[in-house]
């Protein structure tokens, strides 16, 4: 087996990369996500083994990135110089929604976000969050009901 | 109540070019990071557009148009960290540029000769030195090469030069006159010399 060029993955998932990153981190954050995701993805693409399903690939690490390592990142707060984050924040409709997307448990938020954002099936979700399909379900589920609390 | 899936799908439909713009600076901090293996980039000639690629150690390969899958044939033989990155490519861009207004008569890139071997690495080094707007046989190249019979292996040698124009392929001729083959077609090997003085109708 042999891998596509790393320029590939970056033509073909950059937008859904950054679409996640808008969506999950926040247009602020958006770049910055963005940038460790696939500085992250070039470190260890010679030694992943399995060339298929990249995509999903790059929305794990970018879940990682704009999740898990999110709060970091929120301590340190400083926008980024230079990057224009308001067309990436318009783009997304409704802040609040999104500030209440962003203030969910982490695991809700990236299902959530899979689902909605990177059109993701319940199966895809399940193996990327690595839990069962049906609690991937459970977790959309629930993440929409405590967004309808505080979205009205 | 609004419709909040809806809501949130809006967000599949972001802009693209905010995602190009962190696509390209991407490559550049990819770059300064130390971690494109291959740098690949598209330079402008007068035999149209020439794709040109470099490791840390120099100017790997160079195609004519036309040629396809350049960039998947790297990342399988040399490292599938290759990224488009133009600045990485600019002394390489210089060069051509001058060589082709005719102001430039040697290359001074270095040369990354992985992508060949053999019998082929000794051709095309001592094919390398022909100087700019000389000519040279195939048997004349062969013996250089330390196979004086060896010219019909010279000439395959010649054929697959992953580098043409750089390392003048060029510059080696038939026997008596005649242009013998090139890769990117005998009308290049005829703009070629005669940008180089080499060659008149």
């Amino acid at each position: 087996m042999s891998l596509p060029p790393f320029q590939e993955l970056l033509d073909r998932h950059r937008t859904d990369v950054y679409r996640f990153c808008v969506a999950a981190a926040g247009a602020q954050d958006a770049d910055d996500c963005f940038q460790e995701t696939f500085m992250a993805a070039l470190r260890a693409y010679p030694r992943l083994r399995d060339g298929e399903n990249l995509r999903g690939w790059l929305l794990t690490i970018a879940r990682r990135k704009a999740i898990d390592e999110h709060r970091s990142r929120a301590r340190r707060a400083v926008p980024a110089e230079g990057i224009d984050t308001t067309a990436a924040a318009d783009e997304t409709g409704d802040p609040r929604l999104w500030e209440a997307v962003r203030g969910l448990p982490p695991k809700q938020r990236a299902a959530v976000v899979y689902r909605f954002v990177s059109d993701l099936r319940y199966a895809e979700i399940g193996r990327l969050l690595d839990c069962s399909e049906a609690a991937a379900r459970q977790n959309v589920r629930a993440g929409i009901a405590r967004l309808r609390e505080v979205w009205t | 109540m609004r419709d909040i899936e809806r809501e949130l799908a809006r967000a599949k439909k972001g802009r693209d070019d905010l995602a190009a713009g962190a696509a390209s600076r991407f490559a550049d901090e990819a770059g300064a990071a130390g971690l494109v293996d291959v740098a690949y980039a598209s330079v402008d000639s007068p035999l149209g557009p020439l794709f040109v690629a470099s490791t840390r150690k120099g100017l790997v390969r160079l195609a004519y148009p036309g040629e396809t899958d350049l960039a998947a044939e790297l990342a399988s033989s040399i490292s599938p960290r290759v990224l488009e990155a133009p600045a990485r490519l600019d002394r390489v861009r210089r060069e051509l540029d001058e060589y082709f207004e005719g102001t430039r008569r040697r290359f001074e890139v270095e040369i990354d000769w992985r992508l060949i071997s053999g019998f082929a690495t000794r051709v095309l080094r001592a094919t390398s030195r022909v100087p700019y707007g000389r000519l040279v046989t195939y048997r004349e190249v062969a013996r250089r090469a330390g196979s004086p019979n060896a010219y019909r292996a010279a000439g395959n040698a010649l054929g697959s030069n992953p580098i043409p124009i750089v390392v003048p392929c060029h510059r080696v001729v038939r026997e008596g006159g005649g242009l013998g083959g090139y890769t990117g077609g005998l009308d290049r090997k005829r703009l070629l010399l005669r940008i180089e003085g080499a060659y008149e109708e």
